[in-house]
């Protein structure tokens, strides 16, 4: 299972690759914007995305988009792990065809839960 | 006083205009009239005028408050070079903590599959299924463990203690932060009194229901649209839309 992280704050970064690390998840990558993220996930074979959604740059949701956009990479599982909250954007983010909505701040257990979710659907 | 005799003299006038019109004195009626708007001009006019004096005075006394230059000059660059100063001290308290936690987790893992090891051992010792030469690689393996432990408790020691000291950054960037809200708050009254003076033309708020903008970080006490509270409510929201 390869993972790409995607967050502008490397503590973030460092934070879900640690509770990754303690699911079981080695193989992770990070990014710090769409714009570094997107070639990353064009040539690099990963199997799952969890992004920022407010980033300079290239945001998440844009990243999302280009990631639905793209025949290669379309069925990819994408996780949001936001502090943005309003409604409208978690229902524009779902428009988009996000796979699971997480808001910061989360705990391990909300993180491992979503990407749990996640999986047994894709697996279904 | 003073608007009770102008409320008189516009009855009067307008008594006057009455009676001319009910006479058929349609010329004198139209010299009355002009002179009723004439004065009605003259009174805004001056209103005008009042107005402009005092919104003339008023951006003068602001532009031309000290406050105001040394707030643009310095404090709002200051302001945003603390701010700064508050993102990287948290990421270091951060990236400090990470480490710690980092480095200490294989340790305690490592002491918890020791324990568990020598455990086994010892249960098997207790219930006397234990041949000599397994008891002397046991007593081997209770010392290596007790190095082992000692070692590794010196260390979690010291980076707990890291993940203490990291702590501080709260003071520092609390300190920090609270100096910039006093600044806002400053500039807030300043703004206010501006907005007060050049009248209600900026009634318009920002519209926090757009989601093209993005709000960040919910603020309790801040409005900030329609936002979910916590990770519950996102969940209600997703299943009510089939997920």
């Amino acid at each position: 299972m390869k993972i790409l992280i995607v967050d502008d704050f490397s503590t973030m970064r460092r934070i879900i690759k640690n509770l990754l690390r303690d699911l079981g998840f080695t193989n992770t990558h990070e990014a710090d914007d769409g714009n570094t993220a997107l070639p990353m996930l064009q040539s690099g074979n990963f199997d799952f995305l969890i992004s920022d959604w407010n980033m300079p740059g290239m945001t998440g949701i844009d990243l999302l988009r280009a990631v639905r956009a793209d025949a290669n990479l379309a069925a990819m599982p994408v996780l949001l792990v936001t502090a943005e909250s309003k409604r409208e954007q978690i229902i524009e983010a779902v428009q988009a065809g996000v796979n699971g909505y997480v808001v910061k701040p989360f705990t391990a257990a909300t993180l491992e839960e979503k990407i749990n979710k996640i999986f047994s659907r894709v697996a279904a | 006083m003073l608007q009770g005799s102008i409320d008189e003299r516009r009855i009067d006038m307008a008594r006057e205009l009455l009676a001319l019109l009910e006479a058929g004195r349609n010329e004198q009626a139209d010299a009355q009239l002009t002179q009723m708007c004439g004065e009605m001009d003259a009174a805004l006019f001056q209103e005008v005028g009042r107005l402009t004096r005092e919104l003339h005075e008023a951006m003068n006394g602001f532009l031309l408050d000290d406050r105001v230059s040394e707030i643009a000059l310095h404090e709002i660059p200051d302001a945003a070079e603390r701010l700064r100063y508050v993102i990287t001290t948290t990421e270091q308290a951060a990236h400090a903590t990470l480490n710690a936690v980092e480095k200490s987790l294989p340790l305690a893992g490592e002491l918890s599959s020791g324990a568990e090891t020598l455990g086994e051992a010892w249960d098997r010792f207790r219930e006397r299924r234990m041949t000599v030469s397994d008891f002397k690689s046991m007593s081997e393996d209770i010392s290596r463990f007790l190095d082992l432990a000692r070692g590794h408790s010196k260390v979690l020691h010291a980076e707990l203690s890291e993940v203490l000291m990291a702590q501080g950054y709260q003071d520092i960037t609390g300190q920090i932060i609270k100096r910039v809200i006093k600044l806002v708050e400053d500039v807030e009254g300043r703004l206010v009194n501006l907005v007060r003076i050049t009248g209600s033309r900026y009634q318009q708020h920002k519209d926090h229901d757009d989601p093209a903008i993005l709000e960040g970080p919910v603020v309790p006490g801040i409005n900030q649209g329609s936002v979910v509270e916590g990770q519950d409510d996102v969940d209600d929201l997703l299943s009510s839309l089939g997920f």
